[in-house]
């Protein structure tokens, strides 16, 4: 008996000597900040920042090698936090969130072919450049609304939309598009253009009834070409977010109907 | 010389319905250089060709108008005279967009008259150095066309410590409606007769195994005449017929018995080099002739096509010119398949075009056409027996479905040959082989990111 207490006892002291050791000699010196600016992030994991989760940018926040500011979900309040606990200032950033740079719902853009494989958007797209006429279009397999962290993605009549209220602006919906149709765009914005098809005219009505033409009248409307509202790429224009235009009359002007006044989705959430 | 019946069998395969007869015996037809052509940079494995024209220009038949951009890549050549009329990104047969160059072939440049001289100087093959007769191959845009399109000159040039033992013929064409691969069979034996020779002296005189399937007996007939005079170890294999009998791995067992190991094992690591003999006949006729490759046999076949034809067509050949050459449709096709029913892609539009690895368009109307529903897998073991890879085809669409790529990566996935045999009998009406792709596609996009990371990594 007292020799199975000493042994016990004699292992227990060993081991802690050995403990109090490695607690002094091998100890990894870690900021105490990095602890502090994690749970002051919202542990999301989106990555929507560009680091491996919440943890990762805390540690290149501390390190100084990421810019206060930059997680999407957190916002200002995130942001004004951190800046609490590092002392440094938080880079103003203006919220961005997703668009879906198409509006040819299932009555509007013509579908060229019966699709009934796999429902996602990548795949689709892999089998005869999907079931769209229009190549650049939205396919509305749900490859977006299957990434999103949030759920703010849903498809409706063929097109995905997105929940203005709950995009966190992480960019997964961006990544996986294999039509690259998906932008960030500031929260603020207003008036977008909901196409992604640079052909010419004729070959944009042939497929979709609601296709950008490129006929420049939106940007006329809106003060011409100096007042640098628009951009265009091809036959397609595309709304300046540096300088966006306010005046939503030319939205009701635009003659192919593919331009849209906050054409987000607002969900029951 | 001597014909051999197959003495290996491969585990698994399918028999789907061959359909073969609607085109079967028909004599190739040279169809007349269409209007329009769209020549794709992308009609090989590998790099696309970098466009060496621009709108505006005149080109010749022959003029190489994609230059070779890579190792893994070949030239493409203007496969008729023409204008060209624009430079655009164009929907290819499996769905991607490439750049194409439009061709307006009615357009002549003023006083220039063509010429008949051959584009390549011949080459007389006995005289050539392996070194001429290997830029040649390159030179003439020649890539496998039996379909995934690898470029022949580096098939050719084994790497270093590899040596090429046997030479594989492949003439299999286990897909049903094809008939393209068995028509030069028939018709141009002397030609693949030349080929096999030059290709003998490039890869240092080989074994040399043609693999016909057994359901074209006309076709062994003409080979076993073609190379009735031949020396050394040649001999005509007969398989039987059995889908995916032309599988490039299959075809291997089934001649010569070897296995060749998982990717990035390629024939030549186990001393093989498999070629389509519609490849084969090209080389003679790039060497021998100087002509490069710039038009291939497609079958135009299908229940909804007026008369099914074997066509000699340029590469670059819109599908509704074909559609047009063989008398228009004789009934709205429900479903348009470039290449073979088991591996081909569905095709949502006639206006894309031919290239150098499209063996067949078929037009089916509804009667052969079945709108189906993928159901939930009834554990029913189908696609085990029926995968030739010996994987678990049932296993992997599950995972696949539940976006569970990894596990899917550890059942091998990418050992998958994309052949349809699980999806063939699958009574559950399952996507297995698109779920393969899908699986596939998403762990090529890791291991791309990946390398590029490291290469970033590596740069800094």
């Amino acid at each position: 008996m007292t020799i199975a207490v000493l042994i016990i006892a004699g292992i227990g002291l060993v081991a802690a000597a050995a403990l109090a050791v490695a607690d002094r000699y091998l100890a990894v010196k870690e900021d105490p900040r990095i602890g502090l600016v994690t749970a002051a992030l919202p542990g999301a994991n989106c990555g929507g920042c560009g680091f491996p989760g919440c943890d990762g940018y805390a540690r290149a926040l501390v390190a100084g090698t990421a810019p206060n500011g930059a997680c999407a979900a957190g916002g200002e309040a995130c942001a004004a936090a951190v800046a609490k606990i590092l002392g440094v200032a938080a880079v103003a950033t203006e919220r961005r969130v997703a668009l879906v740079k198409c509006c040819g719902t299932r009555s509007e853009a013509i579908r060229v072919g019966d699709y009934n494989g796999i429902c996602d958007c990548g795949v689709a797209a892999m089998t005869a450049g999907g079931d769209k006429g229009c190549t650049y279009g939205c396919l509305g397999y749900g490859a977006c609304a299957n990434v999103c962290p949030k759920g703010a993605i849903s498809i409706h009549d063929g097109l995905a939309k997105v929940d203005k209220r709950l995009c966190i602006g992480c960019g997964k919906c961006v990544a996986v598009c294999p039509k690259k149709l998906i932008e960030l765009v500031p929260a603020s914005a207003t008036i977008h253009v909901l196409c992604n098809n640079p052909d010419k005219g004729p070959a944009v009505r042939k497929v979709c009834g609601v296709g950008c033409m490129g006929c420049h009248l939106c940007e006329k409307n809106s003060g011409g070409k100096d007042a640098n509202h628009f951009t265009f790429n091809g036959f397609l224009a595309k709304v300046n977010y540096e300088n966006p235009p306010d005046d939503e009359q030319i939205v009701a002007k635009c003659p192919a109907k593919c331009m849209s006044v906050d054409p987000h989705f607002e969900s029951g959430h | 010389m001597k014909t051999v019946k197959s003495s290996f069998k491969f585990r698994g395969g399918v028999h789907p319905d061959y359909n073969k007869e609607l085109a079967r015996g028909k004599a190739i037809e040279k169809m007349p250089v269409p209007a329009e052509l769209v020549v794709s940079m992308s009609q090989h494995l590998g790099a696309p060709a970098k466009c060496m024209v621009k709108p505006g220009d005149f080109v010749a038949r022959g003029q190489v108008i994609g230059e070779k951009n890579g190792f893994i890549s070949v030239c493409v050549r203007a496969p008729a005279d023409g204008k060209v009329k624009a430079i655009e990104k164009r929907l290819g047969p499996a769905g991607g967009m490439a750049d194409a160059v439009i061709l307006d072939t009615t357009a002549k440049p003023d006083g220039e008259a063509a010429t008949a001289a051959p584009i390549l100087p011949p080459l007389d093959w006995r005289a050539a150095s392996r070194e001429e007769l290997l830029k040649r191959v390159e030179d003439a845009g020649i890539c496998g066309m039996g379909g995934a399109g690898f470029p022949t000159a580096v098939k050719l040039n084994p790497p270093p410590g590899k040596r090429c033992e046997y030479l594989i013929l492949n003439g299999a064409e286990c897909e049903p409606y094809l008939c393209a691969d068995h028509q030069v069979m028939v018709e141009r034996a002397d030609r693949i007769r030349l080929g096999v020779d030059i290709m003998r002296k490039v890869l240092g005189q080989p074994a040399v195994r043609i693999a016909v399937e057994a359901n074209k007996p006309d076709a062994v007939a003409a080979l076993e005449k073609a190379f009735a005079d031949i020396e050394g170890n040649v001999e005509i294999v007969v398989l039987p017929v059995m889908y995916p009998q032309g599988s490039e791995k299959h075809q291997i067992f089934a001649t010569v018995g070897r296995v060749v190991p998982e990717p990035p094992a390629l024939p030549i690591d186990v001393g093989c080099v498999v070629e389509n003999v519609g490849t084969v006949a090209a080389i003679a006729d790039a060497v021998e002739l100087g002509e490069p490759l710039l038009s291939r046999v497609t079958t135009v076949s299908g229940d909804a096509v007026v008369e099914p034809k074997n066509i000699l067509a340029p590469c670059g050949t819109k599908y509704a010119d074909l559609v047009a050459f063989c008398g228009g449709e004789k009934v709205p096709p429900a479903k348009v398949i470039s290449g073979g029913t088991m591996m081909g892609f569905a095709v949502s539009t006639l206006e894309i075009a031919t290239t150098r690895t499209t063996s067949g368009l078929l037009l089916l109307s509804s009667k052969r056409v079945f709108q189906y529903a993928s159901g939930a897998c009834i554990n029913c073991g189908r696609c085990l027996r029926a995968c030739p890879m010996r994987l678990n085809p049932a296993f992997i669409s599950k995972v696949v479905d539940a976006n569970d790529v990894k596990a899917a990566e550890d059942a091998h996935v990418m050992d998958c040959i994309e052949c349809g045999a699980c999806s063939f009998g699958c009574p559950a009406y399952r996507t297995i082989t698109q779920s393969c792709r899908r699986a596939k596609a998403s762990i090529r996009a890791r291991i791309a990111a990946e390398k590029a990371k490291a290469a970033a990594a590596a740069g800094k």
